[in-house]
């Protein structure tokens, strides 16, 4: 398998403290790979700097054989990362056809001057995105809600609506920070569901965050485990089970 | 709010459902909105019916300028999340270069304006390049600079072509001349009389020299009062070549009546030809022509503002201002957005002001002050920011409540008032209706409707559409 991702040696940290040190890993195309660990130890600042958000003080991230350390966060959204948030980041105050249609972005043409007249290509081009758009409300079951505004809906849709936002970019790697923190054991198999699917239909590469050791377990090919900003073990699920490392500090903490 | 079909109306495609017009009714109440403000001046006192005043065609064509200038400032307010105390500066550069185009580089109010618009818009692109690193109050100290830059440029370092302080003349807007119907040539002191002039279908009278050495010829237009018009009159324009020589002028003339143009050679100069064109042209002079201008390039300013708000810059806009850094991470190029942003809300109040300075004849720096860019802020907020006819609502309320209502209200005011506040000189009071009640309508707004006027219209829209269900 071809290698989609390369955090390669990097180090991040915010004045005194190490959100990063020295992670280096490879996630190949096409699978599920999984990073856990422990609040704090550094998930979300290694998902902001593969996205370009974060500038790490060494090392480089490697998209497609690519350095993306000189490339701004919105053109690695261009070239095809995608992702969501721990904490919900939609467009609060649109509806969720707007939130999806607003992740096209990258794949549309019109500008000011023919989206101001409306005719021809670009409300052709409209058309087609919103045809897309509806495909992945159709697959997340969002269609009772499509013309909501984004802020008067539950956590648990907000949650699976940044899921489709994310989808509608089209992405090859998609980045998943906690999709299903603080649903109740319903949510989480759909969202569980959903991220197979993805997996299995689009062949998506994904890089997931998640507390649940089971589901993590269960779903994904390859699992690193950071503490503390630093990689304390990597491997196949049940490689993973078996880390002594990995074991005393992070398994062990939730059996305590 | 949420776009909900009117009970019963299905959508089959999603070109139906994209539609801003959801049923034939809706387009049906547009078009006859529209055909009703085309009718205004032509029912008004001046106008062939005489039924209503003439206050009125003056009154909707300022709301329409000012509506355009608030659409502006919605787009980078209310879409982008952006903010602006310096609208109103934008506006003066519109009006002021379409002006000073049309004065001294022959411009015509059709080339002024577009020049004028993308002018304004790359001054408002610069001034939106603080956006890169400043949000919020700090950017707003940002943009207060162009309020304080602008109009300082203008009087001062400016002054040569703007007059500075002194009220500057726009000659009005004209469609031709057609083919001159007219070409006399004369030779001598004996002047040339004609017939010209009307407010509508003027007479544009041009005066070529031919040659001249040496010696000024002295040229005069007499007017149908039989004074001379002098060169500064703001409806000639005087042309002269590489030395400053006079070589000719044009005088658009509107009142009707016998013109004469007479052109002497000194004692002991060189002969000359001169001739004389005359031309009929359209004339925008009056405020019911200049309504025709107004109007509808209003309505076509809101109709383009609106299907950029709903296509991609559109989202791209309400992505930055809900979550710019989930847009930026998620392919939009926000700084270049907001720059878009500040562009074409600077083309728009470039526009306004424009329009502005062709519909009142005359220029001032007093029409751009501060209280002109908050007061559209405020405008803004009580139409509703974020909202497609936000700036209509806004402009029209405020408007209206200060041209009509205030004044109708101000004698009753003038009573009651000085009862309630015997302690209050009644002077004060009379100076501080206008400023209290709009602050008091201010005030109302941001409490008992935050979301301004479009918002509720939208709720009552959904409600009447959907009824007799409830959901
Ligand atoms: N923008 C920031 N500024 C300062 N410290 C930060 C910032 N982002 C993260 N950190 C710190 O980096 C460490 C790792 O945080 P984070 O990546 O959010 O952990 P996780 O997602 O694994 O819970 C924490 O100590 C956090 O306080
Ligand atoms: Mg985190």
């Amino acid at each position: 398998m071809p290698v989609k991702l390369h955090v390669d040696n990097v180090s991040l940290s915010f004045g005194g403290i190490k959100a990063l040190q020295d992670v280096d890993f490879q996630v190949e195309a096409g699978e599920i790979y999984a990073v856990i660990g422990p609040n704090g130890a550094g998930k979300t600042s290694l998902i902001n700097s593969i996205n370009g958000f974060y500038a790490p003080q060494q090392g480089r991230i490697i998209f497609d054989g690519r350095d993306m350390t000189h490339i701004p966060p919105y053109k690695r959204a261009e070239l095809g990362i995608s992702r969501t948030f721990q904490n919900i980041a939609l467009y609060t105050n649109a509806t969720v056809l707007d939130n999806l249609m607003a992740a096209r972005h990258i794949h549309m043409k019109s500008n000011m001057l023919t989206g101001a007249l409306f005719w021809g290509p670009a409300q052709r081009e409209e058309i087609a995105h919103r045809r897309l758009v509806e495909e992945i409300i159709d697959f997340l079951e969002l269609e009772h809600i499509r013309k909501s505004i984004v802020g008067t809906l539950s956590y648990g849709l907000r949650k699976r609506v940044e899921l489709g936002r994310a989808l509608a970019l089209e992405p090859s790697l998609l980045l998943l920070d906690e999709p299903m923190a603080g649903m109740n054991v319903e949510e989480k198999e759909d969202m569980a569901r959903y991220i197979l699917d993805i997996h299995e239909l689009q062949g998506t590469t994904i890089m997931l965050i998640e507390h649940d050791i089971g589901l993590v377990m269960d779903i994904s090919h390859h699992i690193a485990v950071i503490d503390f900003g630093l990689k304390i073990g990597e491997g196949s699920p049940d490689e993973i089970s078996r880390n002594e490392a990995v074991i005393a500090a992070y398994l062990g903490e939730g059996e305590r | 709010m949420a776009n909900i079909h009117p009970a019963g109306v299905f959508d089959t495609t999603y070109e139906e459902d994209m539609s801003v017009d959801r049923t034939p009714r809706d387009k049906l109440w547009k078009n006859l909105a529209f055909v009703a403000l085309l009718l205004v001046p032509l029912l008004s006192v001046s106008g062939p019916l005489g039924l209503i005043s003439d206050q009125y065609v003056g009154l909707i064509a300022r709301i329409a300028i000012f509506v355009i200038a608030a659409q502006g400032l919605n787009i980078l307010v209310g879409y982008t999340g952006q903010i602006s105390l310096g609208h109103a500066a934008f506006m003066a550069i519109g009006a002021y270069s379409s002006a000073i185009l049309a004065r001294e580089l022959g411009f015509t109010f059709w080339t002024a304006l577009p020049v004028s618009a993308v002018l304004t818009g790359l001054i408002g692109l610069f001034f939106g390049l603080p956006s890169l690193r400043v949000k919020g109050f700090y950017l707003a100290m940002a943009t207060l600079a162009a309020q304080f830059i602008i109009p300082w440029v203008l009087r001062y370092p400016l002054e040569g072509i703007t007059g500075g302080t002194r009220p500057l003349n726009v000659p009005a807007p004209l469609i031709g001349p057609f083919a001159s119907y007219a070409d006399d040539p004369i030779d001598d002191a004996t002047p040339l009389v004609f017939q010209a002039g009307d407010p509508y279908l003027v007479d544009v009278i041009s005066l070529e020299l031919g040659r001249v050495d040496g010696a000024q010829p002295a040229i005069e237009l007499r007017n149908p009062s039989g004074d001379i018009v002098p060169p500064g009159d703001f409806n000639m324009t005087v042309f002269r070549d590489a030395d400053g020589e006079l070589t000719g002028f044009s005088y658009i003339a509107t009142k009707p009546g016998e013109y004469a143009v007479t052109a002497t050679a000194e004692a002991g100069a060189t002969a000359f030809r001169a001739r004389v064109r005359r031309g009929k042209a359209l004339s925008f002079a009056t405020e019911t022509a200049m309504y025709y201008i107004i109007v509808p390039l209003s309505v076509f300013l809101m109709f383009l503002a609106r299907n950029i708000a709903r296509t991609r810059t559109g989202r791209a806009f309400i992505s930055v201002r809900d979550n710019d850094l989930a847009a930026e991470l998620l392919g939009i190029n926000v700084f270049g957005y907001k720059l878009r942003a500040f562009f074409l809300s600077a083309v728009y109040a470039g526009i306004a002001g424009c329009l502005l300075a062709y519909e009142r004849n005359s220029l001032s720096l007093d029409m751009f002050r501060l209280d002109i860019s908050i007061e559209m802020l405020a405008m803004l907020i009580i139409g509703g920011a974020g909202y497609p006819l936000g700036a209509l609502f806004g402009v029209t309320f405020i408007r209206v409540l200060q041209e009509a209502a205030i004044p109708a209200l101000r004698p009753w005011l003038l009573e009651i008032l000085p009862v309630l506040f015997p302690f209050i000189e009644v002077v004060n009071i009379t100076s501080a209706i206008n400023p209290i009640l709009f602050g008091g309508a201010l005030i109302v707004f941001l409490v008992l409707e935050p979301r301004g006027i479009a918002h509720r219209w939208e709720v009552l829209k959904v409600a009447w559409k959907i009824r007799p269900y409830a959901y």
